[in-house]
């Protein structure tokens, strides 16, 4: 059963620019210490990007993740993918990740776009006869047809996208991290790939979803987290979440149809806090 | 419904293991584990190195063909050396260096190249070793040809000792392996890495004898030949030496085997510490 938790956990990025990167600077801040504490010319200046997380995560979890820009929202992704292991406090993330942050990372524009669909499966733990079973469905997904011969370098950018989303909602991750990204893809196919996309969130056992979209998050997942600063600033159901966060009621401003959709096995009011 | 809250539960994560010899080792078991992705990517490499060229692999093979011919004929001159025996030797030592040269300049920006994939795709920092060590064994094999032509042209009978490269090719890769870890990290942390570590493999190639024969001259009596001898704390003709003379027919030296294969085992324990102590570090450098 997938989990993840993460108690007091911080991410402390050093910052090297050109002079403390480099060795001689090392080197020499060494030699200067030696001689009598003149300044701190050898210490490198650290961003505390996240700073005492404590979090559980449990299958069925779906957890919206909301914040400005550099609250520390994709910085949380990747410490919750493993990506980056806490520098302070603990973690533990038991279960098979499978990162969306960027669609273009691990593309080859010079292949075939069926090919760069088994590196990519290949680089979310699946292995090539898996990703060759799945390649007929990914391509009827896409409708990209013919295309799936040619070179990525002949894409538009909403191909790319496309056969990336194809991709990512083909497999099996039991944790599921999103990155706005996602929501950047076409309206028309966007229609598409919203119940794929749904069906998946419901294969997978835990989603992290950032997005500035609401209505995206609404229709995907059923708690929140508002990071703020690099801390958690609020978290728990996520209409409250939303409302705290924009100061007033994303649901609101649903369409109707909206609405219905998620109102089946969603929790809409704020019963549980 | 499911806990909507997100409680903090009781039970506490365990205690950060990211500085253990488990989760190094670890890092290498999983990385192998993932063979079917490096052994491709490091295929995709070659081929991206020839894609859209009418002549394809032959041209690796071509312009090692061309390198090692015109260092051949101009070598052999100003050394006043047969060409017959002195060509197989600058070839192949040269094949054997570029394998060599290309582990060390390519490991240094192992990480720093794939930086990308590292910060959006959990892997295994191993997965990049590997791939760029993988991609260098296909080079060698492509440059291979060059050897077995010239095998075949000059009429060099090999012996059961011949099959001697096979094991100090497996040596040199695990060597190229951790030099890769090593450099890798450091050259990460480092930026000053990448050139430093260049000009020196470039200074090495003169230093190792690879356009010279280190025979001809060590037996030599005053100071040219102490000169030479000097070469022996150059660990490059070690592994130079393992591999080359099977390749070629010259005499083993076990001297060569036992200073390559200490190497091995020091510079394979230095790594892992690295590995043991900066690993989890990598994401944050790159």
């Amino acid at each position: 059963m997938a989990s993840i938790d993460l108690h007091d956990a911080c991410v402390d990025f050093p910052i090297f620019d050109a002079k403390t990167r480099s060795l001689k600077k090392a080197v020499l801040g060494t030699v200067g210490r030696a001689g009598g504490k003149i300044g701190t010319g050898s210490r490198v200046p650290i961003v505390e990007a996240l700073r005492g997380i404590t979090l559980s995560l449990r299958h069925g979890d779906r957890v919206g993740l909301v914040g400005h820009n550099g609250a520390g929202k994709s910085t949380l992704l990747r410490l919750l993918s493993g990506i980056y292991e806490p520098t302070r406090g603990r973690s533990r993330i038991v279960g098979r990740v499978a990162p969306v942050f960027d669609l273009g990372v691990g593309m080859d524009p010079e292949i075939s776009g069926f090919e760069n669909i088994v590196i990519r499966g290949l680089f979310l733990g699946l292995t090539r006869k898996q990703m060759e079973a799945r390649t007929d469905e990914i391509a009827e997904f896409t409708e990209l047809g013919d295309y799936l011969s040619m070179p990525l370098r002949t894409y538009s950018t909403g191909m790319r996208v496309r056969l990336a989303l194809g991709v990512v909602t083909s497999i099996d991750p039991e944790i599921l991290l999103l990155d706005e990204g996602i929501g950047a893809v076409d309206a028309a196919f966007l229609e598409k790939a919203r119940d794929r996309l749904n069906e998946l969130v419901e294969r997978s056992g835990i989603l992290v979803f950032a997005s500035h979209s609401d209505e995206f998050l609404v229709e995907l997942c059923n708690s929140g987290i508002w990071m703020d600063k690099g801390e958690i600033r609020e978290r728990g159901d996520l209409r409250s979440v939303l409302t705290a966060y924009k100061g007033k009621d994303p649901f609101e401003h649903l369409s109707d149809e909206t609405l219905r959709r998620i109102g089946g096995g969603r929790t809409l009011t704020g019963e549980a806090t | 419904m499911q806990d909507i809250a997100i409680p903090a539960r009781d039970e506490l994560p365990p205690e950060p293991d990211s500085r253990t010899w488990a989760r190094a080792f670890g890092d290498l078991a999983a990385g192998w584990q993932q063979r079917g992705l490096w052994g491709h990517l490091g295929l995709q490499d070659v081929k991206q190195g020839y894609r859209r060229s009418v002549l394809g692999p032959l041209w690796i093979t071509i312009s090692m063909a061309v390198t090692a011919f015109a260092l051949g004929i101009l070598y052999s001159a100003l050394f006043a050396q047969d060409l017959r025996t002195f060509l197989p030797y600058v070839a192949t030592g040269l094949i054997i260096w570029t394998f060599i040269a290309g582990c060390i300049n390519q490991g240094t920006e192992v990480f720093i190249r794939n930086e990308g994939l590292i910060k959006h795709l959990p892997s295994p920092l191993s997965v990049h070793v590997f791939r760029m060590v993988w991609h260098q064994v296909l080079l060698f094999a492509h440059n291979l040809a060059v050897w077995a032509i010239l095998m075949v042209v000059f009429r060099r009978g090999l012996g059961f000792e011949a099959l001697l490269a096979i094991p100090a090719l497996a040596v040199v890769v695990a060597n190229g392996l951790w030099v890769a870890f090593l450099v890798g990290i450091i050259a990460t942390r480092f930026r000053d890495i990448p050139p430093v570590m260049a000009s020196i493999v470039q200074l090495m190639f003169f230093l190792t004898p690879i356009v010279w024969i280190y025979a001809d001259f060590r037996d030599r009596p005053g100071a040219i030949g102490e000169r030479a001898r000097l070469a022996e704390f150059n660990p490059f003709l070690h592994f130079l030496e393992i591999l080359r003379a099977p390749m070629i027919g010259d005499p083993i030296v076990l001297r060569h085997w036992i200073v390559a294969l200490a190497i091995t085992v020091v510079g394979s324990a230095v790594a892992m510490l690295a590995m043991r102590n900066y690993r989890a570090r990598v994401s944050y450098w790159v």
